[in-house]
């Protein structure tokens, strides 16, 4: 399977929509080269705009653009979305201005660069905020489906990209907003997750078959707006649902699933995870596997070992 | 000045005072202090329609300290972006005076602000966009003397020197008080101009920012080339109602029944 990272898929795209729609800006705080915003820098001088490290100015100056009839997609690491989060909350959420954000780096995936930098905090912070749009692409095509999706919506939206590279899936993968996507057909329990999540747990489903284990696997590409019945018609059909998300098991995609099937009787939920804790410096691989994010990870917990 | 700008200042004054006494709250102190530079802006300098509030061409004003609210309504009402009739209306349910400026609710605001240091953030991504799309409008914000401890407003004042923005006035609003005390006591601005202008700004200095003629002066006076203009306006907090009148005690306050008969007295149109 050929591998692209999310940020530069997002990159290439944005690089790409510059050609065709000249009212698309894009705005950085010195890490165009990271956040892969280099791209469309390249391509669209004049319509790039480096605000140095102020990711608060940044954000702000975005959503003044946006008043003068521009769509600005801001970036910078995901880690900073709280820096920045006043901005976000009052003066993009607060009056619904048209304001993208691009965030990279999430989740323990980002690796070495240690605790410091890996966001597990933002889809918690994002999806609280009324008005906001939350996506997490799961590879390189879907990456240009959210933005499709981002620039047809009026208002802000956020979405979570990763650093590492991850397999681009070879499956035809329809992609409505708002709605999950069955990735694995399966008769036992539901895997449902996101972003790199994803394909892990396509790797896991095949460890777990091994065990005789016939695991559904559903990708969950808009953590906002939930998709309330398309989950709980899956907890009805499966009995039991096991998130799986690169991010805190507090506020992210497994409290989203909680509160959807709070008022369902005999459905279990399981939340994998980072359990309420920081991550570390490591390999992506590393990682992953120390937190029982990988596939053979996930699949022990299924497993119940 | 001429008279009916006076009486205009005056009115405005009036509407402050009713708008925080009818609220039972709101504040009057940093309200009254830029009247005269809010006037002048939409009086007298910006190319505004009440008509036609969203008009794409138009000049735009930011009220970055967001709290000066009662000040930008009542100059807004008496220019005719919507009816003095809904004065009574703020800080109620459901106005379109919110308690800090709204513009999804209110005709005539350019910008939501409240928290500081965001306005002029606002106000500058405005003149961004209107230079990086050859569009000729110009944008005007208000800031505070307190709300410059923000340290946005510096990586705004940055931005906005960087980007040579030459259509953006930021006015400093000097009064010298703020809600725990004076400037100097909260948190020092040292020689606040100075340091502006190694920001990269054009600072222009206006003695008496309550006196019209200055403010206007200060106003027209054009932009040197590639610089974003900041007119030091030394106001006084509280300014034309004797009792409010350098008294940090009124920067949050409403005055009672009382204390509102005792302003208006002072402030006879």
């Amino acid at each position: 399977m050929e591998k692209k990272a999310t940020r530069v898929a997002y990159g290439e795209y944005m690089a790409k929509l510059g050609e065709t729609n000249d009212k698309l800006v894009v705005l950085d705080a010195d890490l165009a080269g990271a956040t892969m915003t280099q791209y469309f820098k390249k391509a669209h001088p004049d319509r790039f705009f480096d605000c140095g490290i102020a990711e608060a100015n940044m954000v702000d100056l975005a959503a003044g653009m946006s008043t003068t009839g521009l769509i600005p997609f801001c970036s910078t690491f995901a880690v900073f979305a709280s820096r920045c989060l006043d901005q976000i909350r009052n003066t993009v959420c607060y009056p619904k201005m048209n304001v993208k954000f691009a965030f990279t780096h999430a989740g323990i995936t980002l690796g070495e660069d240690g605790g410091s930098h890996q966001a597990l905090e933002d889809i918690a912070i994002m999806r609280a905020l009324p008005n906001m749009t939350v996506f997490v692409p799961c590879d390189a095509n879907e990456t240009e489906r959210c933005i499709d999706a981002a620039m047809a919506i009026n208002g802000p939206v956020y979405i979570r990209l990763a650093r590492l590279p991850s397999p681009i899936f070879e499956m035809d993968m329809p992609f409505i907003p708002g709605k999950v996507n069955v990735l694995r057909e399966g008769k036992d329990e539901v895997l449902l997750c996101s972003g790199v999540m994803v394909s892990e747990c396509m790797a896991a489903a095949e460890l777990l078959a091994a065990q005789g284990k016939d695991v559904c696997v559903v990708n969950c590409h808009t953590i906002k707006p939930f998709d309330v019945e398309g989950v709980q018609a899956l907890a009805k059909a499966h009995g039991h649902i096991y998130t799986v998300e690169e991010h805190n098991v507090i506020g992210g995609l497994g409290d989203a699933a909680a509160a959807a099937l709070v008022n369902m009787d005999g459905v279990k939920l399981t939340k994998l995870g980072m359990q309420d804790v920081f991550g570390e410096s490591g390999k992506p691989a590393d990682l992953l596997r120390k937190y029982k994010l990988d596939a053979q990870g996930i699949a022990d917990t299924v497993l119940g070992k | 000045m001429d008279a009916s700008i006076r009486s205009t200042c005056t009115q405005v004054r009036r509407d402050i005072i009713n708008m925080t006494a009818d609220a039972g709250c709101g504040h009057p102190g940093g309200s009254l202090s830029i009247v005269e530079a809010l006037v002048a802006l939409y009086f007298d300098v910006m190319n505004i329609d009440p008509q036609n509030p969203k008009a794409e061409n138009r000049d735009r004003f930011v009220l970055s300290k967001g709290h000066a609210a009662p000040a930008l309504y009542a100059v807004l009402g008496e220019r005719g972006f919507f009816s003095t009739e809904e004065f009574k209306q703020f800080r109620q349910l459901d106005s379109i005076l919110q308690g800090h400026p709204d513009m999804k609710r209110c005709p005539g605001v350019d910008a939501s602000t409240g928290s500081l240091g965001q306005g002029i953030s606002i106000a500058t991504g405005m003149a961004l966009g209107a230079k990086a799309q050859g569009k000729s409008f110009n944008v005007y914000t208000m800031i505070g003397d307190g709300e410059s401890q923000e340290g946005l407003v510096w990586e705004a004042c940055m931005a906005a020197a960087h980007y040579k923005l030459d259509n953006l006035t930021i006015l400093f609003d000097h009064n010298g008080l703020q809600i725990d005390g004076s400037n100097d006591e909260v948190m020092s601005l040292g020689d606040v101009s100075a340091k502006f202008a190694a920001f990269g700004l054009d600072v222009v200095e206006v003695a008496d920012g309550n006196d019209y003629d200055q403010v206007l002066a200060a106003l027209k006076q054009p932009h040197k080339p590639g610089m974003p203009k900041l007119i030091h306006l030394h106001t006084t907090k509280g300014k034309g109602v004797s009792f409010m009148e350098n008294d940090a005690g009124w920067h949050g306050k409403a005055p009672n029944a009382e204390q509102r008969e005792k302003a208006l007295k002072e402030l006879e149109v």
